[in-house]
């Protein structure tokens, strides 16, 4: 895995898992170049999830565990979107471990 | 100028400031630091012992690491003054040698 | 789940930042919560300051993870206590400290704020009652 991935031109330093090394270095244009190097295109659906965990994080400066981001997503993206089957449709490496790592997010604490 | 007494440990905790209290004389100064800052609040079991050797000693607290703890200026035990880190450079800088209490 | 369910206390004596004990308990909490135990977590001593309100670590270069308290109950703890003689005795009461929303997805009840200021004779209660307590 490369230390760094370039995103609009410059370069963003990752850890040796791909997670971004520095939060604030965050842009939309750096879950595009993480979704592409994992074979994926980013939806709307993809996209309310990342902000969803952008916004959690601002919050609570954690990012959250599956089965907490799960009850979230349910009660504030709908309940057919409350659970794991669908996040791991849209996220296929493990919804809080890609999604996290596509919203510049640290690996969640107690991830699966 | 004096010694400069340095404590980063919580009053409630350790025994450290209040050997340094015991121990420090006239005219030195107090920096509270890190957890040490928790002896600079007012309403605490330890007020009366700081309170009461700001008759003798200089007391100053790191206004970074009470901040981080969530206390502003207001709770602090009056008398007591708030440094940042230049401050803090500064009075190790004037005294004649920074004695640490951990 | 599980067969047992058994009770859990997490006691933090420690205030935050000077020692690591606070952030490691809150981490240890948070990946507990998957096991489906009945969660207690104490505040005694010291670790009454890690939930002081509007703490803002900026100047001292250390993540502030008091905002992270207010998850716990995302993270099914629904017991959050707090020893009143320790707040006291820090010149503290309940209005210095945070609040810990509570909400069960499924019944939709909520709890505004779990955090409990006790007495000692009930954290001693507490204690007893507890099959297991992790320090901190």
């Amino acid at each position: 895995m490369a230390d760094t991935i370039e995103v609009e031109g410059k370069q963003l330093a990752v850890d040796e898992e791909g997670y971004l090394a520095n939060l604030n270095d965050w842009i939309p244009g750096v879950a595009d170049v993480m979704a592409k190097q994992d074979n994926l295109e980013l939806t709307d659906e993809h996209w309310d999830i990342i902000n969803f965990l952008r916004e959690y994080y601002e919050e609570y400066q954690i990012a959250p565990a599956v089965r907490v981001l799960t009850k979230a997503v349910g009660k504030k993206l709908g309940k057919e979107k409350g659970n794991s089957k669908y996040l791991y449709s849209l996220f296929p490496y493990g919804p809080a471990k890609q999604a996290c790592r596509f919203a510049g997010l640290p690996k969640p604490t107690g991830c699966v | 100028m004096g010694i400069l007494h340095t404590v980063n440990k919580s009053p409630f905790e350790r025994n450290s400031l209040e050997s340094c209290l015991a121990f420090a004389t006239e005219g030195a100064s107090v920096l509270l630091f890190e957890d040490g800052v928790y002896a600079a609040l007012s309403g605490t079991r330890a007020e009366a012992k700081v309170a009461g050797a700001l008759d003798k000693l200089k007391i100053y607290v790191l206004g970074p690491d009470l901040k981080a703890r969530g206390f502003s200026e207001a709770r602090l035990i009056a008398g007591i003054s708030v440094v940042d880190y230049a401050g803090f450079v500064d009075l190790a800088a004037e005294s004649d040698k920074v004695q640490a209490w951990l | 789940m599980s067969e047992v369910v058994k009770k859990f206390m997490y006691l933090n004596r420690k205030a935050p930042y000077g020692t690591i004990y606070a952030w490691e308990s809150l981490e240890v909490v948070l990946i507990g919560a998957a096991f489906d135990q009945d969660v207690a977590v104490m505040f005694i001593d010291d670790g009454v300051y890690q939930l002081t309100r509007g703490q803002d670590t900026k100047g001292i270069g250390m993540k502030n993870f008091s905002p992270t308290y207010r998850t716990l109950g995302d993270y099914e703890v629904k017991r959050v206590y707090v020893d009143r003689a320790s707040l006291e005795a820090r010149g503290l009461t309940q209005e210095d400290l945070v609040e810990i929303p509570w909400e069960d997805f499924e019944t939709e009840e909520e709890i505004d704020n779990i955090v409990e200021v006790i007495d000692s004779d009930r954290v001693s209660e507490l204690m007893n009652e507890a099959d297991v307590v992790f320090s901190f």
